[in-house]
């Protein structure tokens, strides 16, 4: 047998002990040519489309699957972003297109469907006012639908005027899904540079430049890379970034093995596979337990930054070789309520949002599933949105806000929106106004290493 | 297809046979084999097998092995050898 015992009992250690998985297998699909002027017409090709190319979807990924046992936890869907392909319809409600996605997406059983999206980083047209304002219904009347906003990018700067009214879509989100703990908000993001072939949700749009169809894969395992290190205690940090790369590349090319097998058998390109460590709430799968074995007691004191810079870049170098096509965010994720680690730290009062801000300067993504007291003002999560922003401009790089200001709870009270998206204990916001800075509008503009020509 | 089938578990009599039992009567075809018994009693047994054969589809020839491994109180595994190639060689 060519391959030795040590590194088939390592494999399957790897999946059964240490919760490694495909955390998605996506489907992006283009919609361009659904858009017929008419908004009947147009959400009837869209559903059509989408129940034809993704028909196979699911039945594939569980044959990858069984076949392969290795646990790929959702199949998902990613769209031309809708509010480009609905702009021609002339409508001021978009909130039925994303009823549409939803019953395309429960036809072909599929786990979520992103790209209820829109690109207004430098500036709105009409359609894309009255898409931002249509987000809260849409969210609150589906189930599967995610919805993501790019308001600025290292070329174009920020658009602030977008940044505000964004503020008053994610409260108004989750106020309309009060009822369930504002969930509504935990399916929209907003984006710095936006990538167009990000497979994770709630970020996922097929980008404009992305081809008919194509198939990409979002790989998971911090439990992996947490065991690597677990036993390594007091070595330098040559040998941790080293052994985190060995990881790494395991993992990504485990990722890239079904995304080729799922690209042959659905008879779709393949698109790329994102190699970033997501967490999920369950033990053993955490992205805070990584930087607590490097020797932090607990995730958000001193020296997290640092720790996460090392493992964010180790994990690039790892998975860049292992994958021809790397895409999408690929890094460490940091959201709060999906990680047992950073629930922990946040009860524990060792993470707050300000150390949560710094550790977004290093890592993918930004400030994600974080909950917030109901009564946090619309401005404030403006000017959340603001600096998170600016970080992502400056620094060249994605960075998004996914906050849920859950209605009824305040600081001390914690909040379980159940399954991936795990519990959370709500957290302090600077109470000091930000609301003239936000009531400014206008754009910040690009850097000056934007001009790059 | 070739795949691996990993059997793990507390080291009793019969194991072999029964799991080879259940390869045969599969018409699937054992390739190579490794079997040790760590200090602690603990038994590990990796096959290389080949499937072209296989008189049932994969998922079906997957349930056989589990009742097999049900029956034996281990755990068996099978799975498509391509993905220990994957992760393990460049």
């Amino acid at each position: 047998m060519s391959i030795n015992t040590r590194e088939i009992l390592q494999t399957i250690d790897m999946i059964k002990n240490q919760c490694l998985d495909i955390r998605t297998i996506t489907m992006g699909i283009s919609l361009r040519d659904c858009a017929t002027g008419d908004a009947v017409s147009t959400r009837q090709r869209i559903k059509e489309k989408i129940c034809r190319k993704a028909e196979n979807l699911v039945a594939v990924g569980e044959q990858i699957e069984s076949e392969f046992g290795i646990p790929i936890v959702n199949k998902r869907i990613s769209v031309s972003p809708i509010s480009i392909i609905a702009e021609s319809c002339g409508v001021t409600d978009y909130a039925p297109f994303a009823v549409t996605l939803d019953e395309a997406a429960k036809e072909v059983g599929v786990d979520f469907i992103g790209g209820f999206s829109a690109l207004v980083q430098k500036g709105m047209t009409d359609g894309d006012r009255n898409f931002l304002l249509s987000i809260p219904e849409a969210l609150d009347r589906t189930q599967l639908v995610c919805s993501s906003v790019n308001v600025a990018t290292t070329r174009a700067g920020i658009n602030m005027d977008a940044v505000a009214l964004m503020g008053r879509m994610v409260k108004e989100t989750a106020q309309r899904t009060a009822d369930r703990d504002g969930i509504g908000a935990a399916k929209l993001v907003v984006f710095a540079n936006a990538v167009e072939d990000n497979p994770f949700m709630a970020g996922a749009f097929h980008g404009m430049g992305e081809g008919e169809c194509v198939v990409s894969v979002g790989v998971s395992g911090p439990g992996v890379v947490s065991a690597a290190i677990s036993d390594m205690k007091g070595e330098p940090f040559d040998k941790i970034a080293e052994t985190i790369k060995k990881t790494a590349f395991n993992i990504t090319r485990m990722g890239e093995l079904v995304a080729r097998e799922a690209s042959r058998r659905l008879g779709v390109e393949f698109g790329i596979v994102d190699l970033s460590l997501a967490p999920t709430p369950a033990q053993g799968d955490s992205v805070a337990h990584i930087l607590e074995a490097m020797g932090l007691e607990r995730t958000g004191t001193h020296g997290t930054t640092a720790a996460l810079a090392l493992l964010n870049d180790a994990v690039k170098k790892g998975g860049i070789m292992a994958s021809s096509h790397v895409g999408g965010l690929s890094g460490a994720f940091i959201p709060v309520s999906e990680d047992a680690g950073m629930i922990d730290a946040a009860r524990a009062g060792a993470l707050h949002l300000d150390k949560l801000e710094a550790m977004t300067c290093v890592c993918s993504v930004g400030l994600d599933m974080i909950a917030l007291p109901g009564d946090t003002p619309a401005e404030t999560i403006s000017a959340i949105i603001a600096d998170e922003m600016a970080i992502g401009m400056v620094n060249c790089k994605t960075t998004a806000v996914r906050v849920i200001p859950v209605p009824g709870k305040t600081v001390g009270d914690e909040v379980s929106f159940g399954g991936l998206l795990g519990t959370a204990p709500i957290m302090a916001y600077n109470t000091c106004s930000s609301a003239d800075f936000v009531a400014r509008g206008g754009r910040i503009p690009a850097p000056v290493h934007a001009q790059r020509n | 297809m070739k795949a691996v089938v990993t059997v793990i578990g507390q080291d009793r009599t019969g194991i072999i046979a029964k799991v080879s039992g259940v390869l045969y009567a599969h018409e699937a075809n054992i390739l190579d084999i490794t079997q040790t018994v760590l200090r602690d009693g603990i038994f590990t047994m990796i096959m290389l097998v080949d499937l072209d054969k296989c008189t049932v589809p994969f998922p079906a020839f997957k349930e056989a092995l589990a009742a097999c491994a049900e029956e034996l109180g281990m755990e068996i595994q099978v799975q498509r050898e391509e993905i220990f190639h994957s992760m393990h060689r460049i």
